[in-house]
């Protein structure tokens, strides 16, 4: 496969991607995943203090052509959201790893990190 | 069905090689996108784009009364067409509803053309029609979709990029909206009209033998380089209908739809002699709709999709029909079948996306003018 991978991230089978400092994990979709949407142009409002189980829909993103939910690959509490694509969400096709971050949330059970794939995981895993 | 059975255009091979996005549509493998649909999308607004619709199809209709034949077979009038020029008709079963809605190319008296939506098995649900009606009118009806390869090439620079390689009886420039001419193209035997489905100036470039259309396509990415072409999916050919609220048959009209209810009206001709579904549609027309087509601007909330539920004030009050974000405007809109006293401009409904309301307003349509209403 073509699309970007980043090394030290955790990742989901549903595509999303979590990168952890201490307590705190920030969540994003993949690169994979932004390519198989398309241009994305909507994004559901992702609510700050939502307390979370992972697995929980965080939000649910709209390409011309596609729905999405995303989940939350982690349990714990939304402590920000990522304005930015809820205003322009084509950022997520641009930077889906950067400035296309959607959630920091706080971790309630950081071993659930076990649970998620690595750079090289992941990358076995979407391999067409 | 499975996906090898899809049937595939000629172009096909060239959709592969440009790693385009392919998905089923109506029998076929078709590309969806080739690098983004919004990009495609403003190409055909801004520049020129090319789109692969070799999927429709093309039934022709020869004969003495091939004239009276699609006059009966369709709601439009097509008895005082001219040579050379097209129509749009919606083409309805007794009781009103529409097998199709299609284009009329008068090509002489005793030669018509009609080019229907793709459907399964090369459009044989609308041959499958227009056979059995045939009755005791002296036509000979033959579905020529397989023969046939059709691209559309489209945007405010389609003329200035393809007039020079066109070889004709008047120049492409000469060439009028709802007209179309024979000729070569890139040295292929073409039939050249200058109509679309996008609401920009364009044109439409059928070859009569499929492979054909394989060097035209190739040729008009190469030459419409300078121009900013971009190959254009089914995504793009959405946004762009959406937009200037071309209807698109099996979402916005289908069998259940009437012409007098979706604003198609002035193409049903009851002055003319009879025509199928004359009839119903006189009686319908005497009672009064009891729904109607509208459009919907959609501010927040999410898009709404086909066949989702509108409500007001606790009743539902209706379907959507389409929905979509418009590039070109940067907004959601949709169109929608709703009760009559809810469509008046301004009027404020929900429409139900994932279980939650969102709001919406009823709004004129189109929603951006196309190229002969700016």
């Amino acid at each position: 496969m073509s699309s970007k991978i980043i090394e030290e991230l955790y990742y989901s089978k549903n595509d999303e991607w979590i990168k952890v400092e201490n307590d705190i994990g920030t969540i994003g979709i993949t690169d994979y995943a932004q390519d198989q949407l398309g241009d994305i142009v909507y994004v559901e409002e992702i609510k700050k203090g939502t307390n979370l189980n992972k697995g929980d829909v965080i939000s649910t993103v709209e390409s011309v052509k596609a729905v999405s939910d995303v989940y939350s690959p982690i349990s714990g509490e939304i402590i920000e959201v990522n304005q930015d694509i809820i205003d322009d969400p084509s950022i997520i096709n641009k930077d889906p790893f950067g400035k296309g971050w959607f959630a920091k949330i706080k971790m309630d059970k950081p071993e659930e990190l076990d649970e998620l794939m690595s750079a090289s995981e992941y990358s076995e895993y979407r391999k067409e | 069905m499975s996906d090898n059975d899809l049937l595939l255009t000629p172009l096909h091979e060239e959709h592969k090689k440009l790693d385009a996005r392919m998905i089923p549509f109506d029998g076929f493998d078709m590309p969806v996108q080739y690098s983004s649909i919004i990009e495609e999308h403003h190409a055909v607004r801004e520049k020129v784009g090319i789109f692969d619709v070799s999927h429709m199809g093309e039934i022709e209709i020869k004969g003495p009364d091939a004239l009276s034949f699609t006059d009966f077979l369709l709601t439009n009038r097509i008895s005082n067409m001219k040579d050379g020029s097209i129509k749009y008709s919606p083409m309805c079963y007794p009781h009103g509803g529409q097998v199709d809605d299609l284009f009329v190319y008068k090509v002489e008296s005793d030669f018509i053309l009609l080019v229907v939506n793709a459907s399964p098995n090369f459009s044989a649900k609308d041959e499958k029609w227009i056979l059995e009606q045939r009755n005791n009118f002296d036509v000979n009806i033959e579905n020529k979709s397989k023969d046939y390869g059709e691209v559309a090439i489209q945007g405010p620079l389609a003329e200035k990029m393809l007039n020079p390689f066109f070889k004709g009886d008047l120049p492409l420039s000469d060439l009028r909206r709802f007209k179309f001419i024979f000729g070569k193209l890139f040295d292929k035997d073409v039939l050249i009209s200058r109509t679309g489905y996008t609401g920009e100036d364009g044109f439409e470039v059928y070859t009569f033998r499929a492979s054909d259309i394989i060097n035209i396509w190739s040729q008009v990415l190469k030459e419409g380089e300078n121009f900013g072409i971009k190959p254009c999916g089914l995504g793009a050919r959405d946004t762009t209908r959406f937009e200037v609220a071309y209807w698109l048959y099996g979402n916005d009209i289908d069998e259940n739809i009437n012409p007098l209810e979706t604003g198609q009206g002035w193409t049903v001709k009851f002055d003319k002699a009879d025509f199928i579904g004359k009839e119903s549609l006189q009686t319908i027309k005497k009672n009064g709709i009891t729904r109607k087509l509208v459009g919907l601007s959609v501010p927040q909330g999410g898009i709404p999709r086909n066949k989702m539920e509108v409500y007001k004030d606790n009743q539902k009050i209706g379907f959507i029909t389409s929905g979509n974000y418009c590039p070109s405007l940067k907004k959601v809109y949709a169109m929608a079948i709703l009760d009559l006293p809810y469509t008046q401009i301004g009027t404020q409904v929900d429409i139900i996306i994932r279980n939650r309301p969102v709001h919406a307003e009823i709004v004129s349509m189109p929603f951006l003018a196309p190229i002969n209403r700016r």
